[in-house]
């Protein structure tokens, strides 16, 4: 691929994620906004997959873009009462949004920046399969952080559980 | 085994590259329109042949016969159904969610197109050949409840609503065991690429390595294709046509199109997968794949005019209670033998 198409993709693609993002912030219909996360969400994949890192854009993909439905229900279940028309009232407030933007931008470029650990620009921890690499490193030098995600979501999976059945206190 | 005429398609392709320089961009760009083409091609022919199989082998259950009015032996019934619908007046329900309502069909046409791009077609036919291509068409499947949930709502329809919701608990639950039923393939090759999954069955099918995924992946891609007897997101005396209540003319008739798409697709992950794909003796390897997708398609054909319905509860249950635990004892399973075969022969994996 030459420079000027990749160039060009990479437009195209960072386009399609930031517009869709403020589509999801602005949009009155939460609906849509579940939607136009979707697309956000497939944009970031398609920039992971322009970065070489395809198994992760395949995971975004099924994770976070797949999930999205799942959520979308919710939101139908959970929040609409009347009709979806203003359902996601609650985006104009501008100052409180503006500096939560700011925090977060300050703490990631303060732990980007000042942790030189994170600089791996130069030499890429994997080479040639992604796959197999991301499944040995998981595996062997990450595995405790690994397991311990593994754990997390399993309270999270029993919790929900709990919240949505009720635990039966005659026994 | 010698295959005969196996590379037919891949010389056509070699000579069209050859016109445009070998392996320049432009030949790049070229293959790729012409594959793409061929993709769309593939998905209307699949789809006018299938639903004919499918009206012919539920007639031949059924002991009828099934269309035979038009053309010989009916064989032209659903091209003529196709011109009807292309002439059809394309509705949009005044209370619908226009954009959502609208774009719904174009997506599910568009994910099947995507999915189709990395299934081995022969050898050395694969349209892009990923190194992730089983988990990419995993990743890109998954979003497939997305048009179905957009359907229902965008039409503002209690029953699309409903069948929309139905059809996303549905897809969503029979995902995961789909899914790790592929798994255990993936951890005897050690490898996402389908080519190279193909390539590894060259000495025994996976059919015979992966009984219990193979049973497991054909359970759940039963009920990801939404057919009997997992047929819940339409009933007529329910939900009427689920989420497509709404829907008229090509924009019905293209999820139609998808659904007999898609129903292609799981039958040829399985023939790859499991049934070794383009590999067989003399035949040319597409020949084989296209037999062993006509097979499976006819499971999945028998299947529908078979069996009962199963309620919503029922299809629930058995998809938490039973095929997922299934699926995940496969892969243990998998984990042990593999480790056992490596005892033997050290020189596998690792």
């Amino acid at each position: 691929m030459g420079n000027i198409g990749g160039g060009l993709v990479f437009l195209v693609f960072a386009l399609v994620t930031v517009f869709s993002a403020y589509l999801v912030i602005s949009s009155r219909n939460i609906i849509h906004s579940a939607l136009f996360l979707i697309l956000t969400f497939i944009g970031v994949a398609a920039l992971y997959a322009m970065l070489d890192a395809d198994f992760l854009a395949m995971v975004q993909l099924l994770v976070y873009a797949g999930a999205i439905s799942i959520m979308v229900v919710f939101g139908v279940m959970l929040t609409l009462r009347g009709g979806p028309e203003n359902s996601n009232g609650d985006t104009r407030n501008a100052i409180g949004g503006a500096i939560a933007a700011l925090l977060t931008f300050v703490v990631l470029g303060m732990v980007i920046f000042t942790n030189s650990a994170w600089l791996t620009t130069g030499t890429g921890i994997s080479g040639g399969s992604t796959v197999s690499d991301v499944s040995w490193l998981l595996l062997t030098k990450y595995v405790v952080p690994f397991e311990v995600a593994a754990v997390l979501l399993l309270v999270a999976m029993v919790g929900a559980i709990i919240l949505a059945k009720g635990v039966d206190d005659s026994k | 085994m010698p295959q005969y005429g196996s590379g037919l398609f891949v010389s056509i392709a070699h000579l069209i590259r050859g016109l445009f320089g070998g392996t320049t961009v432009t030949a790049d760009v070229v293959m790729t329109v012409i594959n793409s083409l061929i993709i769309w091609a593939l998905i209307a022919l699949a789809a006018l042949s299938l639903i004919l199989l499918e009206r012919k082998v539920a007639g031949w259950m059924q002991l009828r016969t099934g269309p035979n009015r038009l053309g010989p032996r009916g064989w032209f019934q659903t091209v003529a159904d196709a011109m009807k619908l292309l002439g059809k007046e394309d509705i949009f329900p005044a209370a619908a969610d226009k954009w959502v309502f609208g774009l719904a069909p174009m997506f599910v046409i568009g994910l099947s197109v995507m999915v189709m791009a990395v299934i081995p077609y022969g050898k050395g036919m694969v349209p892009v050949d990923l190194n992730v291509g089983i988990f990419y068409l995993l990743a890109v499947s998954a979003l497939t409840t997305i048009p179905f949930f957009m359907a229902g709502w965008g039409s503002n329809n209690k029953f699309a609503l409903l069948g929309g919701m139905r059809a996303v608990a549905q897809m969503i639950s029979y995902e995961i065991p789909l899914v790790f039923s592929l798994l255990g393939v993936v951890m005897i090759t050690q490898t996402f690429k389908m080519s190279a999954i193909v390539n590894a069955q060259s000495h025994v099918w996976f059919i015979l390595l992966q009984p219990l995924g193979f049973v497991v992946y054909t359970i759940a891609a039963t009920a990801e294709t939404n057919r009997a007897p997992f047929d819940l997101v339409e009933g007529e005396s329910e939900l009427t046509a689920g989420a497509f209540t709404e829907y008229t003319g090509m924009r019905w008739a293209l999820f139609f199109l998808g659904e007999y798409a898609n129903l292609f697709i799981v039958s040829a992950v399985a023939a790859t997968v499991f049934l070794g794909g383009w590999q067989g003796p003399f035949l040319p390897g597409w020949i084989w794949f296209a037999i062993k997708v006509l097979f499976m398609v006819f499971l999945f054909l028998w299947f529908r005019w078979t069996f009962p319905r199963l309620r919503v509860d029922q299809l629930m249950h058995f998809g938490w209670k039973v095929l997922l635990p299934l699926s995940v004892a496969n892969i243990l399973l998998t984990g042990v033998g593999i480790y056992i075969y490596q005892l033997i022969y050290p020189a596998i994996g690792g």
